[in-house]
């Protein structure tokens, strides 16, 4: 008989499986354990209350609010909202303005779910909640998004690039159009798959509100913060006991704060690095891909691209087989857009650029991060390859 | 050997997987994500629901093989939900967990199998399949109180040597044994009534999705005197007894709908009865008719098969009955025996009188 298996707490052993799905989530940096651990052990205490031990967790979570506020170049610390993730960040970033003013939100066809569904929950409200469409390389024109708001708009959200394919938004753009509007609403961004590669501060895009998730730069899971002037009305989606100056309430989550903002630090430090090593990885594994399947499509060219994606189809090769063959190969890879169960949805973001079914249920994400090595795109190569040879 | 385990989170595929890896194959185990709700969720009731995809999970976890959820909704929604409504305006109520089988599941289950790289389809229906590649044999479950080989009747002959079902030479209670040695939390899961959402509720369905489809109309006796009115004939079925809102001397029970005018036509017990059925779109898995044309005929889900006469009737088949029989449904398989040996079947068409031409 079998023995019945119980799933290690450990999973595969890293050292044996390709990882190529860096936008879905990042391994932890060092910097960000280490910092956690005393969080995680005997420094316990709740920042909300008068005792030392308080005092201390206290002192840790607005040092760490310091130090974000400061990598984020925010003139003040209390710009700086810890929240339970990008979707929180986003859900806060978008209802928020909308629910202070009574006003509706601009927004774009190829965001985020957390975006799109807060606008669809907003709309059940009887928001005005405008839906801009992008071009067939995932690009929202700024006009276009101008055109759409109105009197009554309280928001416009435009993600700095998309978490599918790493199309980057020319946000910058939307702002400075917005600004010109004679009532301007606010801008949010959700910048949570650019950051790692891109300084996507609220000083260089201009925007009121930025999303950013720790999960997706080294940092834990389950964490995540919304940049935003402390004089931008917001009315709070988690009501409580008023942490977070009223913005966010619920009890900190001080060792994911802690890691997070390490893990900030050291991402924005090796930036620099970062965006030349991986996407040196990132172009052998597509020029490797080429030269083995040489009617591979790219889905947008790589420079409407964040350095560490990379996103493609075979033509006849259906994305959902091709991933499981990888996996089978010890290969991670995924398609960016499964569900809670893990099937794969038909993609909204590659139907906005006008993909058809056929195409977009072909369409496979790649993507590289911090742990990226030499010769792990050559190997990623290889191992798509092999793949389609097997299916064709 | 690699095998496909097409998992539903019900103790019997848990096992089939188990089974598999005992005897030395690899094994992937996939789910087939059939329908979503409205807001895009899976349904809580009935099968593919949330927690079926869990506990599949759950199991493949257990068993440390890989399992992956394929969507095939778009299919599900074309094939079977769409055809229900269809069908069931034209005087039809198909049986969906066997349209589903026989235009979405195995279809896309075999398609599937061999660019997964597994040379053999795994499920955990009830049935047997014997005999050496190249001439199968489809057989009824060793347990026959759980036998499914009823909604395996549309399996293609050349499928037979690509489809393995261990589970049919046990007895339930020899699954669930096993189950639990294993430690699968679906050991004692309670049996699925082999229903899913569309027939658990499909009246509801038809209702939100098809609200044309439930017509108000008349009641009328079989001679078409008027006994009354109803809001939809899709709170009736034939057969049934209750809720007609009719009050004659004799107990009055449902012998047809029409659901395209919205009738419904009562009568007497004794009208219910069938000398024999049509049988539309026949397959044989056996691979030919049978020269023999006495078989049994099984014409519904949960009921004995029973001794019948086949005859050809141009493209269809016609059956009739050694004895009559109650309740013929059009929509519902009709599946044609040989002692335990399923041969083939089709979707009844119409109930027949009289005697064979």
């Amino acid at each position: 008989m079998v023995q019945a298996h119980r799933s290690g707490i450990l999973g595969p052993p890293m050292s044996d499986i390709l990882y190529l799905d860096h936008a879905a989530t990042t391994p932890m940096r060092p910097e960000a354990r280490e910092a956690m651990s005393p969080f995680l052990d005997g420094a316990f205490g709740n920042p909300s209350g008068i005792h030392s031990v308080s005092r201390f967790a206290k002192a840790a979570l607005e040092e760490s609010r310091e130090r974000a506020a400061e990598l984020l170049g925010s003139a003040h610390p209390l710009d700086v909202v810890f929240t339970g993730g990008g979707t929180e960040s986003d859900n806060l970033g978008v209802a928020g303005p909308a629910l202070a003013s009574g006003g509706g939100v601009v927004t774009t066809a190829v965001e985020h779910e957390a975006v799109l569904e807060t606008a669809r929950f907003l709309a059940r409200l009887g928001r005005t909640v405008g839906v801009v469409g992008v071009d067939p390389t995932g690009r929202v024109d700024p006009e276009a998004v101008v055109a759409e708001i109105g009197a009554e708009t309280a928001v416009v959200s435009v993600m700095a690039a998309n978490n599918e394919t790493g199309v980057r938004q020319p946000v910058a753009e939307v702002v400075a159009a917005v600004r010109r509007l004679p009532r301007a609403p606010l801008v949010h961004s959700d910048a949570v798959q650019a950051f790692v590669s891109e300084a996507v501060t609220l000083d260089r895009l201009g925007a009121d509100m930025i999303t950013l998730a720790s999960h997706k730069f080294g940092g834990p899971k389950g964490v995540g913060l919304l940049h935003v002037s402390r004089d931008v009305p917001l009315e709070p989606v988690l009501h409580g006991g008023g942490q977070e100056v009223g913005r966010r309430s619920g009890t900190h989550n001080v060792a994911g704060i802690v890691g997070m903002v390490a893990a900030m630090e050291a991402s924005v430090r090796d930036r620099d690095r970062f965006r030349t090593d991986v996407a040196a990885v990132r172009e052998e594994f597509e020029t490797a891909l080429e030269a083995a399947v040489p009617d591979v499509e790219s889905t947008v060219p790589a420079e409407a691209r964040l350095v560490q994606h990379s996103h493609f189809r075979v033509p006849g090769v259906d994305a959902e087989t091709l991933l499981i063959r990888l996996d089978g190969l010890g290969v991670a890879a995924s398609a960016g857009s499964a569900c809670q169960s893990g099937a794969l949805g038909l993609s909204h973001v590659l139907t906005a650029m006008g993909l058809d079914e056929r195409a977009a249920r072909s369409s496979v994400r790649v993507s590289f991060g911090w742990t990226s090595r030499p010769g792990d795109g050559r190997d990623a190569a290889r191992a798509v390859a092999e793949c389609v040879e097997a299916l064709r | 050997m690699r095998a496909l385990v097409a998992m539903s989170g019900g103790v019997d595929s848990s096992v089939a997987a188990a089974l598999m890896l005992e005897a030395g194959h690899d094994v992937v185990g996939v789910t087939l994500k059939q329908w979503v709700g409205d807001d895009g969720s899976l349904p809580v009731t009935g099968c593919c629901t949330v927690s079926d995809a869990e506990d599949a999970r759950s199991a493949a976890n257990r068993l440390g093989v890989p399992y992956y959820v394929l969507d095939h909704v778009a299919d599900f929604t074309r094939e079977v939900v769409d055809r229900f409504g269809r069908e069931y305006l034209a005087g039809r109520t198909p049986n969906p967990c066997i349209e589903c089988n026989r235009r979405v599941r195995f279809g896309a289950l075999f398609e599937r199998m061999e660019p997964l790289g597994c040379d053999v389809l795994v499920t955990g229906h009830h049935a047997r399949v014997d005999g050496e590649p190249g001439n199968r044999r489809l057989l009824r479950a060793v347990d026959r109180a759980k036998d499914q080989s009823y909604v395996l009747h549309m399996l293609r002959r050349d499928q037979l040597d690509r489809i393995h079902l261990p589970v049919g030479e046990m007895t339930k209670q020899q699954v669930r044994a096993h189950a639990g040695r294993l430690g699968l939390r679906t050991a004692a899961k309670p049996d699925s009534q082999d229903l899913c959402f569309v027939a658990g509720d499909y009246r509801d369905l038809i209702r939100r999705r098809f609200p044309e489809a439930d017509r108000p109309g008349k009641i009328i006796d079989l001679d078409g005197t008027i006994l009354g009115e109803h809001d939809g004939t899709t709170g009736f079925t034939i057969g049934q007894r209750r809720g007609l809102g009719v009050a004659v001397g004799e107990p009055r029970f449902v012998v047809s709908v029409d659901a395209e005018a919205g009738t419904v036509v009562v009568g007497p017990r004794r009208a219910l009865a069938s000398d024999g059925c049509s049988l539309g779109g026949v397959s044989w898995v056996a691979g030919w008719p049978p020269r023999d044309s006495a078989v049994l005929v099984q014409v519904r889900y949960r009921s004995d098969a029973v001794p019948a006469r086949l005859v050809r009737a141009g493209d269809d088949w016609e059956v009739w009955f050694d004895e009559p029989q109650e309740a013929i449904a059009p929509g519902q398989a009709g599946v044609l025996y040989r002692g335990d040996e399923v041969l083939g079947g089709g979707t009844i068409a119409r109930a027949l009188q009289g005697a064979a031409a």
